[in-house]
């Protein structure tokens, strides 16, 4: 099971740049989370410093009982071990073969057997797709494949958090499809606590529990997914949308000027797009962490767009969702096989 | 007309007088200062990873094989013209002194003493530190290292360590390889092109040289390998910008390695000099 990662009025500059400042979030243990936000607004970096690459100026990161930005070195390295990380390309090493890279965490870890680390290596590249690659170095591999190695590498210690810096990019749409479905597949097994670094909309809208928005150097909002994708926060709402109308400019943010002339046009901002279905692990079940589609809304007093919750298929999941879940509690009443645990 | 170029130049003084000093302020302390302590911390920390269980045999055996195979040839071809020119120049000196007996001891004490440590520093800087910069840099920006850090494992223990010590293990043996050759080197020239006896050049190797001389001559190939991994570890590491980074990394690591090597050079030569009394002096 996850384990919840708490920040507090965390504080990233580089030299007298502030990258951003007092970001407060918290990441539900066992949930999938979204970290959006413009080109250069630190995202990566707020990735490597949940992971204590960076040194954060002020502020705490608590992952169970442990504040992150005070442990001494040893400690540090034994907390990472809690962490997979996917790096932007992968990260792989380029001097090892696949399986070896794959392999490496188990090598140096632990004392298993080779037999055994073979088996676990072979079970994580047929998890991501990638038996037959053994034996390839990562310079001889597409982009994509990369990422899946560098997925199967952080999936190897079965850690309890898995982070991940832009999955999609530079990745096609139809590979991102199977890339988001085996996200979600991944926390319905394992039932770690993700975050994912991103600026794909359509990932963004389906795959997370929670999404937050960096904006300006300070986090602009978090929090439920059905919050953000109804919200009428210019910014989100710009942004969530990929809209060009909105505080959000070619250089980072729009000048007053700008704002002004926007105004004066009398631009309406549009109507709120539906709010998608979310991606639904391929097992047929629902992940422990799921909440029932508009449940947010609905307790909030909020009316969903209409078309919300219908997926391609026109299957109205808010109507949908008792159904399901009911259909799932009876395997589930009996000894689960390698289900959620 | 006149107006306006006066006030650009009050703008410049104005600006000249807070803002563009400031940059040189920060420049001078990060060189004078900051480069330097991290350089420190990161000695630091790699001597106490370096106590750390278990140690990577296997990675220090590839490094210091990868080693030997960028640095022997270039080392023996270096160290044949310095046995050379040193036979050449101190052999014509020696015949109008009449002393052809003691070639053999002035080529000695010349290679074994101060030649071999600065051909070793040479070969050690210049092939093995870029190299190895090289291979740490673009780790780091293909963000291998970060990848390392996170999946538990400390890039210094793992990579740095087996590095620096291979690199010093086989600057031992460079430092044996230049004597040989650079000896062997002048004996041909001596013997063969000067018509100087073989006898006296061998009988005249103990002359004025002695075993300290060798010893030092060991410890300080030793400290060279040393002191070269550590540079091309700090700045290998810290390297960023893309591929540029590192190539200014590596650039940055030959240039301060030299600069170090040859300081260090000296110092030892003169802690030696005062410590080990000379023979025949």
């Amino acid at each position: 099971m996850g384990v919840e990662i708490r920040v507090e009025g965390l504080t990233k500059r580089f030299g007298r740049q502030t990258i951003w400042q007092d970001v407060s979030l918290t990441l539900p243990a066992g949930e999938i989370s979204v970290l959006l936000g413009p080109s250069g607004t630190g995202k990566s970096v707020f990735l490597k410093t949940l992971v204590g690459l960076l040194k954060p100026e002020a502020g705490h990161i608590w992952i169970g009982d442990r504040d992150l930005t005070r442990l001494p070195e040893a400690d540090l390295y034994e907390t990472r071990k809690l962490f997979g990380v996917l790096f932007q390309d992968g990260a792989l090493f380029g001097s090892m073969s696949l399986f070896d890279n794959i392999a490496f965490p188990l090598r140096e870890h632990t004392k298993k057997k080779e037999g055994v680390i073979k088996n676990i290596v072979m079970e994580k590249m047929e998890l991501v797709g990638l038996l037959g690659a053994e034996a390839k170095l990562p310079g001889e591999i597409s982009g994509g494949m990369r990422k899946r190695a560098g997925l199967a590498r952080a999936l190897v210690l079965d850690p309890e958090i898995i982070l991940c810096d832009e999955p999609d990019s530079g990745l096609d749409p139809v590979r991102t499809a199977y890339l988001n479905q085996l996200i979600v597949d991944l926390n319905a097994r394992i039932g770690a606590t993700f975050l994912i670094v991103t600026h794909d909309i359509n990932s963004a809208r389906t795959v997370p529990d929670h999404i937050g928005l960096l904006f300006q150097r300070h986090l602009a909002m978090f929090g439920p997914r059905e919050m953000l994708l109804s919200s009428d926060e210019p910014v989100v709402r710009q942004f969530l949308n990929a809209r060009k109308h909105g505080p959000i400019g070619m250089s980072e943010e729009k000048d007053l000027s700008e704002l002004e002339a926007e105004a004066k046009m009398g631009h309406d901002p549009g109507r709120l797009p539906p709010i998608p279905p979310q991606l639904m692990p391929s097992d047929g079940r629902a992940r422990l962490a799921q909440a029932a589609p508009g449940a947010w809304l609905k307790a909030n007093g909020i009316q969903a767009p209409p078309g919300s919750f219908i997926d391609d298929a026109g299957v109205n999941w808010t109507e949908e969702w008792p159904r399901y879940v009911a259909a799932q509690q009876q395997p589930v009443a009996a000894p689960p096989g390698g289900g959620p645990q | 007309m006149t107006d306006p170029t006066r006030r650009e130049g009050e703008v410049k003084r104005r600006t000249r007088g807070g803002g563009t000093l400031r940059p040189v302020g920060d420049g001078f302390v990060n060189i004078a200062v900051k480069e330097p302590g991290r350089f420190f911390a990161l000695c630091l920390d790699t001597f106490r990873a370096m106590f750390k269980l278990p140690f990577q045999w296997r990675e220090f055996i590839q490094q210091a094989w990868f080693i030997v195979g960028v640095t022997v040839i270039p080392t023996a071809l270096v160290a044949i013209p310095f046995g050379a020119v040193l036979a050449l120049q101190v052999g014509g000196l020696i015949r109008q002194f009449g002393a052809q007996s003691f070639t053999g001891s002035a080529s000695v004490v010349a290679i074994v003493r101060e030649a071999s440590p600065i051909v070793t520093a040479l070969l050690i800087a210049g092939a093995a530190g870029s190299a190895m910069c090289a291979d740490l840099g673009s780790r780091k920006i293909r963000e291998e290292i970060d990848a390392m850090e996170v999946l538990g494992i400390n890039p210094l223990h793992r990579l740095v360590v087996p590095r620096m010590l291979a690199c010093a293990f086989v600057a031992l043996f460079l430092n044996g390889l230049v004597s040989v050759v650079g000896i062997s080197g002048g004996y041909v020239f001596n013997v063969m092109l000067q018509g100087g006896t073989p006898g006296a050049y061998i009988a005249s190797f103990n002359a004025i040289a002695q075993l300290p001389d060798l010893y030092q001559a060991e410890v300080k190939a030793f400290i060279f390998g040393i002191t070269a991994g550590l540079v091309a570890a700090y700045k290998g590491l810290n390297a960023k910008g893309g591929p540029k980074g590192v190539g200014d990394a590596v650039n940055q690591t030959v240039v301060i390695t030299f600069m170090l090597l040859f300081l260090e050079n000296f110092l030892l030569s003169v802690v030696y000099s005062l410590l080990i009394p000379q023979k025949g002096m």
